[in-house]
């Protein structure tokens, strides 16, 4: 047993010392650099300055682009997934493929390619002019960032929510018609709830990426729309406050960790 | 007593991927019967009752139900239930809320629908368990959440779609006698499905059986086992020796060579016809004891418990024999039948009833 248990610590270094160089080491120095002033003193002002209104409003906004973003996905995604599972499914591979496949390119790319796309004089405005109909103007503005966030982050709705439905045996969507309910009934009081699983990773995974996100909000927003990624990005890569950048990552993580808090409680409570 | 007809399917006929599973099928249900349709796997059983269901429509034919065309009628508004092959409970509801489903959506008040859960749960045994969840019960009970979420919204028929299959023995046994209880405490038509003769066999007033989507046979369990209609429901019902015979005239066939007096009529002269004898009514005595008849050795003995089970190989042919009376291995014996126990059956007209060789050995 000793040996068995020596020659299993040997094969768990490798990973254990990777995760502690590359997730414990960085996290310790967040907390350091978060919790001390320039000089090395200990001070809660890196954490206390999100109250000043420009960063609570970064913060606010982001919040709310995710939450847009997040809803938004989940909105696009469960149509999408409620027909994919009542297909046949070989056919839903496929139409699952085409959904990933966007995720084999980079997301730098890909939003690229929506910048050229929504720019002033770009292939939507282009189009719209010549079909006479007036441009729309959405870069450098939230609903560009929106448009950005839901196209990139939409795979990792699909993907959950496909899984948890093509979990739900016919048998159990037959019974609901067979104690009289319609198929209205039939989806809110059985098929709903039998997703909930699916729904609450989804959200996760989506609004996770969405709130710290700086890429998207960087290249469709222009620099006048900054998300807290942003200021954080710019306090470590510009300003050189890294005490400052890691008083903002703490503020952050706390809330995707109240979020993930939630969601799993969600997750749980309809299975009792 | 007059019975009642309830159901009836006409002309029904269905394939999947242009592979016939029911061919013109007809049928007529009556009121309050326990109905079996029997078969082999693939032989269209389900469909029939996923057609009366309504989970699939027929390609044509019709199915009415109280002189009403319901054939494209939606499985929700039909007074129909079922109770599911893998019980197909909702595992988001505890039991209660299982139960009251088909009442909740029925809009009924709150008192009639807690009555109801607890005259339901009563009526499966299920007392006390109102609030566990569904996946922290075993089988058997998740089973008898499944016929109580049915019967409480009073259906003119329960379906059963091979509701014991995933039970053990003993406990499929003792849903058998349930079930019974439950049908005549309810005074409603069940329609089980089931592959299991002895199930079929046990529990029904009549059995349909069906093979490759063809009825070869409805009648009491009785009948069926007695008087099976072909060599197919011979050799699916119960053991039999099925042999090749010829009709010699009225009253006399020729089986392996020897002639055995028996009680049919009306098979013309010199007919080949398969002849059925179940192993209970073959009776073996010491060769030499009697003139006449077959003789052959007896080549395998097992003791079953109440009877042994003999094999004899006489005039070419392995018989299975079920005897209270042993002779050991190798011993020379005399086959002696009854004439009222040869069944005598025309060979099948068509290769759609010709069934046995393809299934042989079902049992």
């Amino acid at each position: 047993m000793i040996r068995s248990d020596k020659v299993r610590a040997l094969f768990a270094a490798p990973y254990l010392s990777w995760a502690v160089i590359f997730i414990v080491v960085p996290l310790l120095m967040v907390f350091w650099y978060g919790f001390t002033d320039g000089a090395g003193r200990l001070s809660l002002a890196n954490i206390a300055i999100i109250t000043r209104p420009e960063y609570l409003k970064s913060l606010g906004l982001s919040m709310a682009l995710s939450l847009v973003s997040t809803l938004l996905c989940l909105l696009i995604a469960y149509p999408l997934c409620l027909i994919l599972t009542e297909k046949k499914t070989g056919r839903a591979a496929v139409i699952v493929l085409l959904f990933i496949l966007p995720m084999w390119m980079n997301t730098l790319l890909r939003t690229m390619a929506w910048q050229t796309i929504l720019e002033k004089t770009g292939i939507l405005n282009t189009i719209l002019r010549f079909l006479h109909l007036p441009s729309i103007y959405i870069i450098n503005k939230p609903q560009a960032i929106v448009i950005g966030m839901v196209y990139n982050f939409l795979p990792y709705m699909v993907l959950p929510l496909y899984n948890a439905l093509a979990k739900i045996d016919d048998s159990v969507i037959h019974a609901a018609h067979d104690l009289g309910a319609d198929r209205r009934q039939t989806f809110l009081r059985v098929v709903l709830p039998l997703s909930v699983p699916g729904i609450v990773s989804g959200v996760t995974m989506v609004f996770i990426p969405a709130l710290t996100t700086f890429v998207i909000s960087q290249m469709l927003g222009g620099n006048k729309i900054l998300l807290i990624g942003n200021i954080i990005e710019q306090e470590f890569t510009q300003a050189y406050d890294w005490n400052l950048g890691s008083g903002l990552s703490i503020i952050l993580m706390i809330f995707i960790i109240l979020n993930m808090v939630i969601e799993a409680a969600l997750d749980r409570a309809p299975e009792k | 007593m007059e019975r009642k007809e309830l159901i009836r399917l006409e002309h029904v006929s269905k394939a999947f991927d242009g592979q016939t599973v029911l061919d013109d099928l007809n049928l007529v249900i009556h009121e309050n019967e326990f109905v079996t349709l029997l078969g082999p796997s693939g032989c269209g059983k389900t469909t029939t009752l996923r057609i009366i269901g309504g989970f699939e429509k027929p390609d044509s034919g019709r199915v009415i139900l109280d002189g009403r065309d319901i054939t494209s009628l939606a499985p929700n508004k039909r007074p129909l239930n079922t109770v599911f092959q893998k019980y197909a409970l909702f595992t988001h509801m505890d039991v209660a809320e299982n139960i009251a489903f088909g009442l909740k959506i029925a809009g009924r008040d709150k008192a009639f629908i807690e009555d109801k859960i607890h005259y339901a749960l009563k009526l499966v045994n299920l007392e006390g368990l109102e609030h566990r969840s569904v996946s922290s019960l075993s089988g058997g009970q998740q089973q008898r959440v499944a016929i109580a979420r049915a019967i409480v919204n009073e259906p003119r028929i329960l379906l059963l779609d091979e509701p014991l299959g995933a039970l053990d023995l003993k406990l499929r046994q003792d849903m058998q006698y349930e079930l019974i209880r439950l049908k005549n405490e309810l005074g409603i038509t069940f329609i089980y499905v089931t592959h299991d003769q002895e199930e079929a066999l046990t529990m029904s007033d009549a059995i349909v059986v069906m093979n490759q989507g063809y009825i070869q046979q409805i009648g009491s369990p009785e009948d069926i086992y007695n008087e099976p209609e072909n060599a197919f429901v011979a050799d699916f019902i119960g053991d039999s020796n099925i042999i090749d015979g010829t009709m010699i005239r009225d009253r006399l066939v020729r089986i392996l060579g020897q002639e055995f007096p028996c009680v049919d009529t009306g098979f013309g002269t010199e007919q080949p016809v398969d002849i059925v004898i179940r192993p209970e009514d073959v009776e073996l005595t010491a060769a030499g004891e009697a003139d006449g008849g077959l003789t052959g050795e007896v080549t395998d003995v097992i003791f079953k418990g109440v009877h042994y089970e003999m094999c004899v190989m006489a005039g070419g042919f392995e018989w299975l024999v079920h005897s209270t009376r042993m002779f050991g291995e190798g011993t020379r014996v005399r086959i002696g039948v009854d004439p009222f126990n040869i069944q005598i059956m025309n060979k099948p007209a068509s290769e759609d009833e010709e069934a046995v060789s393809e299934n042989d050995q079902i049992r």
